[in-house]
């Protein structure tokens, strides 16, 4: 069972499940509806948190159990939504990750990830281990 | 879930070979997979594959799903074929302008005005 009827905060452990993910996307979703967010709004908070949790399971717990959780968490209010995602794994620079929208890197099929939480989100920051993200949507 | 029933909707209108999804959302990586796994078959069918994918029914799609986009893409230009998009979503089409695909894909308003691009 999801919590977070209220608004949050919520913070629970996420597997590597797609129906797991969806129940907590259903659950913040929801939220921010209900507290009258826009669907351009949802959308990219959809779209934050999806590639946020990709990433944690993909990049973050590579190498480790399928089944270690993640740590997921999200709070609604009035104002901005507020969503972090931490993961087990060793972390990683954000300033690695090469720019996918350099011409030499157009075709490369991977690294849109962290780009498009940055660019949907109002502000994007990492822990400096880099195996957690805090994402903030103000209200546009 | 990918669960071996196709993802997909695909049809042939001359040489060009029409696909559209099935699901609203493109986020699942077992799906991505799965879609993946199938275009790329109907691209190994042709020795000069003629593409149109159509987002007629596509509310989300996640940069896993761009980077099988590419990877489509990568794949029918080897063969020397050619590759159409259509009828993308605004808020979507959003996602192909910020990550700059937009410059990377040929993509059209329409199912028809893609199709009357092909060479």
């Amino acid at each position: 069972m999801v919590n977070g009827t209220t608004g949050g905060p919520v913070e629970r452990d996420v597997h590597n499940d797609r129906a797991e993910i969806e129940a907590v996307e259903h659950d913040l979703l929801g939220l921010a509806e209900r507290a009258g967010y826009s669907k351009a709004s949802r959308f990219a908070i959809r779209l934050a948190f999806e590639e946020a949790i990709t990433n944690a399971f993909q990049h973050g717990h590579r190498g480790l159990d399928e089944s270690v959780p993640v740590r997921v968490g999200y709070e609604v209010g009035p104002d901005e939504v507020r969503i972090w995602v931490e993961d087990k794994g060793k972390g990683f620079r954000v300033e690695d990750v090469p720019d996918p929208t350099l011409d030499e890197n157009l075709t490369n099929p991977s690294g849109r990830g962290l780009m498009l939480m940055k660019s949907y989100m109002t502000s994007v920051r990492y822990n400096p281990t880099g195996n957690r993200v805090e994402m903030v949507y103000r209200r546009r | 879930m990918a669960d071996g029933e196709s993802r997909l909707r695909i049809r042939r209108d001359g040489d060009v070979t029409v696909v559209e999804f099935i699901d609203r959302n493109i986020l699942d990586e077992a799906n991505i997979q799965a879609i993946g796994d199938e275009i790329t078959s109907l691209i190994n069918e042709s020795d000069k594959p003629m593409l149109l994918i159509s987002f007629a029914n596509v509310d989300h799609l996640s940069s896993a799903a761009l980077g099988t986009l590419i990877t489509i893409n990568n794949r029918v230009r080897d063969k020397g074929g050619q590759l159409r998009l259509a009828n993308i979503d605004a808020q979507i089409y959003e996602v192909f302008v910020i990550t700059r695909l937009n410059k990377l894909f040929e993509i059209h308003e329409t199912t028809e005005d893609a199709l009357s691009s092909f060479k």
